[in-house]
């Protein structure tokens, strides 16, 4: 029988035949966690894929909203003892339901918008002006009060990640920031879409952080869009653009590129798999690291900060990039702070990329069960690595009343290297 | 015969829309368990959060005479959750919750859908355990374990789940909730916990659980004793039972399933020896030390190329993630493998290690070995790729050779997975026929009208199920049922 997929990338039919339906990746799914059903599991979702690869199913609408309503989060693989490249068979396949305009226009629209505002990053900045300028005008109160956007529910979930201030307007970051003290290398550093806009001290912190550690900061103009969002979902020639694009301006000068966004880590890594027989990119890929790897063994004078931490890992971190251990060094070795586990902490909390705005129901059951673990912790700080988890969280505490500071590992590690400490 | 749409109707009167999956899609991912090998999608699933639900749809399909089919996590490898007739499927994975923790009397309350290891971790702290450790116990719930009355690698010491449940809540064939058992162990009448334990879902359908809750022991001590040629690691087991020592685990684990665990999960299992025997000694910590001198020594008299003690919990905990998801790992061999159940006699296992040597050659297959080895209960994993015909044929053939002279030496069809679909039809090997009839007639006391998870467990002949004209079976050609 004919598959259902043709032949442009479709996921990997060894990948798909390498699932022996164990169901270990089940409790580790968070879709399985909350509906219990099978098709909305990993298993059930390979098994779905495979389906459709050996011509026993059609990309049909139930089809596309069992596949839409995974996270993308790749904890499955983490529990797979036999290695199925879930993350590759989700994006392939979903690059095949994209690519034939097989889901709804609504939906279309809708992710068609998003991704069509990241790589831009002015385009980005006036969409989030606008958000502002509503927030501001008391239109925001009169409308949620009236209910008026509750039919539209995406919308009102884009609104309410903002956060209520606005980021001081940061300097702009140099082209290259030296290195002090002993030179350890140099690193290329990627700015992010939603990072450089609504985190830009994650960036300035990141950028001071790697100095104090001994590394030259290059941070190049124009270096664009990572293409991870548009990765998950299946824009995967326009996900090759972009990546093309970045790893050119990144040359080849760097010892490392260095990102403090889990999911542009993740997507980056992965750009030897995507970009086919490109020496370049296998190249970029293997040299790809989170900022948190390489301050783990700097030796930075930090201060006391009496604080209660606890960290939440980021599924493209913990599961895409098999990070753990090292945010958690850097958080323990600040003096003072206690750092305390979260349990489920790596459970997704329900931001997954733009998965908040397209699923916003799902995205806030999960969000529900992150904060009432982060609430049982005590901690006054909550720290995790990635932007989306970073608004996703934060929001949760704003609307919920949760007393506990959202804020990247870079962010805590800054504070306790604060000015007079970063010239002695 | 698809359900008509009255009927699902009521199935979403008692379960709300939410609690219906009827699409093609969403069943078809239902129609397997582990055991890939027969497929039959449920014409619906109903995944009820109440025994009141339960009962309801019970007494619904009883009405209409429609087939029941029970499902915890889906792990079972011997086909007992699949639909061979259609019907309607029972997921317990909305029941999860652990309903009473009873230190004082050491036991717990738990709904059928929690998963195995959820409740040692919910007790742990306390310093208490749930002791049966099926190698799935990361997933598989304690309703299925009851049902299939699963066995793992510490019920060598602790036994198996039938020794750990206390008492049962069931909806019977019947639509009737019936209560089994229970918190106080000396009860009189008949032991009809016992029946129900390992029953795989044809006298009902499983919606509570009392289990037994033991104290962890003062200390572990755990090793691995590396041996060049899996007959020397069959002797050294044969030895350590013969000398009268009940180690908590006793595992084997051959070159080939060793050489997937460690491509998948990296446990640290030595590469490049024959077999490995994963010990493990449990209890007072004297009597632990003394223990692990005699088996040393047993070991020693089998020419060992190594013998290793863990170092801490987390090496210990390691080994463990290796050997129980092991099954899983197989797909880093092959993409279709069959798992046989069987058990001899323990002083038998060397002589069935080098049948099972020679039937691997014989059909040119490749098997991979982990089992629990101190219980006498192989897991032969037959490695094929279902894509090439003769192959599937000859890995189908080497597992019942197995199987059969697993019998030839005394021992039994299954050890722990079940009977399920695969198996009904080598229960005359081990049981007359009359043996047969007689748990046909108490199948039917709890389920008169045979609608309780037909074609299992035992062969149709012997139950006369009511399987309803036009049932679709999708079974692969060559298996009967």
């Amino acid at each position: 029988m004919p598959g259902a997929f043709d032949l442009m990338d479709p996921p990997d039919t060894d990948g798909l035949r390498a699932c022996v339906h164990c169901g270990i990746c089940l409790p580790q799914c968070p879709t399985y966690r909350l509906l219990g059903e099978e098709m909305d599991s990993p298993r059930g979702r390979v098994y779905l894929m495979r389906a459709a690869a050996e011509g026993r199913l059609a990309l049909t609408p139930t089809f596309i909203h069992h596949l839409d309503l995974c996270l993308g989060c790749r904890a499955c693989e983490t529990a797979c003892p036999s290695g199925v490249p879930f993350g590759r068979l989700l994006e392939a396949t979903r690059g095949q339901i994209e690519r034939r305009g097989a889901r709804p226009l609504s939906e279309r629209l809708t992710s068609a918008l998003l991704l069509s505002l990241l790589p831009h990053p002015r385009r980005l900045a006036l969409a989030v002006g606008a958000a502002r300028l509503y927030q501001r005008s008391g239109l925001q109160r009169l409308v949620s009060a009236g209910r008026l956007l509750a039919p539209f529910a995406r919308l009102r979930a884009m609104e309410a990640l903002l956060p209520p201030s606005p980021p001081g307007a940061a300097a702009p970051l140099p082209e290259i920031v030296p290195a002090r003290g002993r030179k350890r290398g140099t690193v290329g550093l990627l700015l992010g879409c939603v990072q450089r806009l609504l985190f830009p001290r994650v960036n300035a912190e990141t950028a001071r952080l790697l100095t104090r550690a001994g590394y030259d900061v290059l941070i190049p103009r124009d270096q664009g869009c990572c293409g991870a969002l548009h990765l998950h979902a299946g824009q995967i020639d326009e996900a090759r653009t972009l990546a093309v694009r970045l790893l050119t301006h990144f040359g080849r000068a760097v010892d490392w590129v260095v990102t403090n966004a889990a999911g542009c880590g993740s997507a980056m890594r992965e750009y030897g798999h995507w970009l086919g027989d490109n020496r370049d990119a296998e190249v970029f890929s293997s040299k790809v690291r989170d900022v948190s790897e390489l301050l783990a063994d700097a030796d930075l004078p930090l201060q006391r900060l009496d604080l209660t931490v606890t960290y939440h890992d980021p599924c493209h971190l913990a599961h895409g990039q098999k990070v753990r251990r090292e945010p958690r060094r850097l958080l323990a070795a600040i003096p003072g702070v206690k750092l305390v586990e979260l349990a489920d902490s790596d459970v997704c909390c329900g931001s997954a990329g733009v998965y908040n705005l397209l699923e916003p129901e799902m995205a806030d059951r999960l969000l529900a069960l992150k904060l009432e673990r982060i609430a049982a912790t005590g901690a006054g700080v909550l720290a995790t690595g990635n932007p989306g988890c970073l608004l996703q969280i934060a929001r949760g505490c704003r609307e919920r009343g949760l007393a506990v500071e959202v804020l990247h590992p870079v962010e805590l590690l800054g504070r306790a290297l604060p000015e007079r400490a970063r010239d002695g | 015969m698809p359900l008509t749409r009255q009927f699902l109707r009521e199935l979403e009167q008692i379960v709300g829309p939410e609690g219906v999956v009827a699409t093609p899609e969403g069943r078809l991912t239902y129609e397997c368990d582990m055991h890939t090998f027969y497929k039959g999608a449920p014409d619906a699933v109903c995944l009820p959060t109440s025994t009141e639900q339960v009962a309801a749809l019970v007494r619904l399909c009883l009405r209409e005479g429609v087939p029941v089919v029970p499902r915890g996590s889906g792990t079972g490898v011997i086909g007992g959750a699949m639909a061979p007739h259609g019907g309607v499927m029972i997921s317990t994975t909305r029941m999860n919750r652990i309903l009473e923790v009873d230190l004082p009397n050491r036991c717990a309350t738990v709904e059928p859908g929690l998963i195995n290891l959820w409740l040692t971790n919910a007790v742990k702290d306390q310093g208490f355990f749930f002791a049966p450790d099926p190698s799935s116990q990361m997933v598989s719930s304690i309703g299925g374990n009851a049902s299939t009355n699963a066995g793992g690698p510490h019920c060598l010491k602790y036994g198996i789940t039938v020794n750990h449940v206390l008492g049962l809540e069931v909806v019977t064939g019947a639509g009737e909730v019936v209560r089994l058992g229970g918190k106080v162990q000396d009860r009189p009448g008949y032991d009809l916990t016992g029946i129900a334990v390992g029953s795989e879902g044809t006298l009902g359908i499983v919606t509570g659980v009392t289990v037994r809750l033991l104290h962890a022991p003062e200390a572990v001590k755990t090793a691995l004793a590396a041996f060049a040629s899996l007959d020397d690691a069959s002797e050294t087991v044969s030895g350590i039972i013969a000398a009268g020592i009940i180690p908590a685990a006793l595992e084997l684990l051959d070159e080939t399933i060793i050489r997937a665990i460690e491509a998948g999960i990296g446990a640290g299992y030595p590469k490049g020896a024959g077999a490995v025997l994963l010990i493990e000694l449990d209890g007072p910590r004297a009597e632990i030390e003394a223990q692990a001198l005699r088996v040393t020594e047993l070991c020693r008299a089998h020419r060992p190329l190594d013998i290793r003690v863990a170092r801490d919990e987390a090496e210990r905990a390691l080994l463990w993630k290796g050997r129980k998801e092991a099954a899983g790992a197989i797909g880093r061999l092959a993409p279709n493998w069959v798992l046989q159940d069987a058990v001899v006699p323990r002083s038998k296992l060397p002589q069935i290690m080098r049948e099972v040597q020679a039937i691997a050659a014989q059909h040119q297959v490749l098997i991979a070995n982990v089992f629990h080895a101190g219980d006498g209960n192989l897991h032969p994993l037959i490695c094929f790729d279902d894509r090439q015909p003769d192959q599937v044929a000859r890995a189908i053939e080497a597992n019942e050779q197995v199987l059969r002279a697993c019998l030839a030496l005394g021992g039994s069809v299954t050890g722990e997975h079940g009977v399920g679909l695969d198996k009904p039809k080598s229960l005359s090997l081990q049981y007359a026929a009359s043996d047969l009839e007689f748990m046909a007639r108490l199948r039917r006391v709890f389920d008169p009208k045979g609608i309780m998870n037909p074609g299992k467990l035992l062969p149709s002949h012997a139950c006369g199920e009511a399987v309803r004209p036009g049932g679709k079976m999708a079974l692969p050609e060559g298996a009967w049922v």
